[in-house]
């Protein structure tokens, strides 16, 4: 019984430590399939999360707040694919810029409205779906009923369909791998890309009202680096939705691992090293077999490509 | 003419910048209420020659980190990880001082001196090697690297070095002296002669990369295409050198803070100037004579952030930095095409 029980609780809360990480790779998925390389998903999701306390704050409702981390991902990202798309500007640089303003833009919004350096005030998160139905479902149906969850599978899903079955979707990958081919099928190489790189602020910031849920407030910098290690386990899953999902639930579960073990004797610090030594030998061991698409992090500029 | 036409060229993305960052400002402001005008009175009344070594100072910081990502995008290679590599060099840094208490000071300063460059080599050796051995992309290898250069820190300084109580370590008998031994006016600030370093080091690396044959090497590594590869050019070991030259330079951000400023070393004083290291190499074409000055612009940038905290966050300033940093990026496109246009 106390096996099962622990089994239960060990799996409930790696996928709640994942959907963050999954939702912010499944962005990451949609960007550099187009063909923008999206370092931002960092200050996208410290945005997110920002956006969700405050919406939630002021309205009381977390469903307002998640709307409102939606928004927030989807403004921070618009950012990245004017100065990405528009002004053809270097996309690694442009990531980099963004997450500094994130930084600063959530730091000192906590001063202003929450008259605080480290935290907001308490937030309430959604209820969980099922656990209102099915009352007693434990700890694994408050994560599997929880609205954010579901909305994370529900999107999961809908992206593969419509990356891989719908003309748009097709056309978004050729985006990012042959430009010039989209470009002479008579479609916009742009408007296909902002529309991955929006995707990608839409996504990562519903991760960032999730991971803010899971708090139940915004504390400072409280993305830690989820953005990045996100785009490592985009590269790991190949830049497939589901591979992407997968990767994040391996990272979810060394997470896990290393929350369980603290208190166990094992050096704090050394444990809060793990995921990020993990990203590093993880990505070494996948070199050659994941191949990035063939247009990724080249601005598209159609008067270079006519002459 | 022709010359002045081209001048105006270059300096076209950092004078956009700097427009776009005083508008934001000045949007800022008038949003959080705080009129404009009171805002420039309170920043020039604060601005003395106290605040003007505090930009020295913090100017010192991002020469090195600065330096440490030009030399490494002179290779043609991202280095995120100047954060990472100053924690690094620096600990180094301290655990060399505590370790020659006893030793001759002139010898003790030189040998931390070394310390802290080699402590930010070996950190940067490692993303470089990566490249070299695996080809793993090196922007995901440094920022992960930060992460665990912090954590390592906090686990050395508890384990063994930090003071009880404290996040810091024992005082380090080798000090570098401050400015305002030679200028009294700037009593109080922490800046100190360890900007005589940065100037060594910003001279040493151009002189390195424009007027020795592996410098030459380098950049053609960076610039990459064929010819690097037909004159025989190993590409990898020169990320493996770029990143760990690169390294030592951010390392030696130890001089300033734990020989020149504090005299001990302390958890997490880095605080971003690794992320505002890319904005100054950026700012200066990655040239390190330009290095200087971009890091001063930036220096100034934090520090009147600080000056009126009073009035708005001081955050303010990161929000400025990004900004700057993406009007830069964005107008040097038009830069090239205006030159290609002009020649």
């Amino acid at each position: 019984m106390s096996g099962l029980a622990l089994v239960i609780s060990v799996v409930a809360q790696t996928l709640r430590i994942s959907v963050p990480y999954a939702l912010a790779s499944l962005g990451g998925v949609f960007s550099e399939r187009g063909g923008v390389v999206n370092i931002a998903l960092e200050g996208i999701l410290l945005n997110g999360a920002f956006f969700a306390v405050v919406g939630t704050h002021f309205t009381g409702s977390p469903y307002a707040g998640m709307l409102c981390a939606m928004l927030g991902g989807l403004l921070t990202a618009a950012l990245h694919a004017l100065v990405t798309i528009h002004a053809r500007a270097d996309q690694i640089v442009s990531g980099l810029a963004i997450n500094i303003m994130a930084f600063g833009l959530t730091r000192g919004g906590l001063r202003v409205i929450f008259h605080s350096a480290s935290n907001s005030a308490r937030i309430p998160s959604p209820d969980s779906i099922l656990g209102r139905l099915l009352p007693g479902t434990g700890p694994l149906g408050d994560v599997l009923g929880d609205p954010v969850f579901l909305l994370a599978v529900a999107l999961l899903a809908g992206s593969l369909v419509f990356l891989f079955r719908t003309g748009l979707g097709l056309a978004l990958r050729t985006a990012g791998e042959h430009p010039e081919a989209v470009h002479s099928a008579g479609f916009s190489v742009a408007r296909l890309r902002w529309m991955g790189v929006l995707a990608s602020g839409l996504l990562a910031g519903l991760g960032g009202a999730y991971l803010a849920f899971e708090q139940h407030s915004f504390t400072d910098q409280m993305s830690g680096g989820r953005g990045y290690i996100a785009l490592a386990a985009m590269i790991v899953g190949k830049w497939h939705p589901l591979g992407a999902a997968a990767a994040c639930v391996l990272f979810g579960a060394a997470e896990t691992l290393q929350i369980r073990l603290q208190g166990s004797g094992a050096p704090t610090q050394l444990l809060q090293m793990l995921p990020f030594i993990l990203t590093i030998l993880v990505l070494v061991g996948w070199v050659g077999r994941s191949v990035a698409p063939a247009a990724v992090g080249r601005p598209y500029d159609p008067e270079e490509s006519d002459g | 003419m022709k010359r002045l036409r081209w001048v105006a060229i270059q300096m076209l993305p950092i004078a956009g910048a700097l427009g776009a960052a005083i508008l934001l400002a000045t949007l800022i402001s008038v949003l959080m209420g705080v009129s404009p005008g009171v805002l420039l009175r309170t920043l020039l009344s604060r601005f003395g020659s106290y605040a003007w070594g505090q930009v020295l100072f913090r100017a010192t910081f991002l020469t090195f980190t600065g330096l440490a990502v030009a030399l490494v995008f002179q290779a043609g290679l991202f280095n995120i990880g100047a954060e990472g590599q100053a924690v690094a060099g620096s600990l180094a840094c301290a655990a060399a001082g505590i370790v020659l208490a006893g030793a001759p000071p002139g010898i003790a300063l030189l040998l931390c001196i070394i310390a802290a460059f080699a402590g930010g080599a070996v950190w940067g050796w490692v993303p470089g090697w990566l490249k070299a051995r695996f080809g793993t992309h090196e922007v995901i290898n440094t920022i992960m690297l930060n992460f665990i250069a912090l954590a390592g820190s906090n686990f050395v300084m508890t384990r063994c070095l930090a003071q009880p109580e404290t996040v810091r370590t024992a005082m380090v008998r080798a000090t570098l002296p401050k400015l305002e031994t030679w200028f009294g006016t700037m009593r109080g600030s922490a800046a100190n002669s360890s900007l005589l370093i940065a100037i060594l080091a910003v001279v040493a690396a151009h002189y390195f990369l424009h007027h020795t044959p592996a410098g030459l090497a380098l950049r053609a590594v960076g610039r990459g295409g064929p010819q690097a590869r037909m004159a025989g050019i190993a590409a990898g070991r020169w990320s493996i050198a770029a990143f760990a030259l690169g390294g030592g330079c951010a390392g030696l951000v130890g001089t300033n803070f734990v020989l020149g400023y504090k005299h001990y070393y302390e958890d997490g004083f880095t605080g971003g100037i690794g992320f505002l290291g890319i904005a100054v190499a950026l700012v200066a074409r990655n040239e390190p004579l330009g290095v200087l000055p971009a890091a001063l612009l930036f220096g100034f940038l934090s520090e009147s952030g600080l000056l009126v905290n009073t009035l708005l966050p001081r955050e303010m300033v990161d929000v400025l930095t990004g900004a700057i940093l993406l009007v830069f990026i964005a107008s040097e496109r038009l830069r090239s095409r205006r030159l290609r246009g002009a020649s």
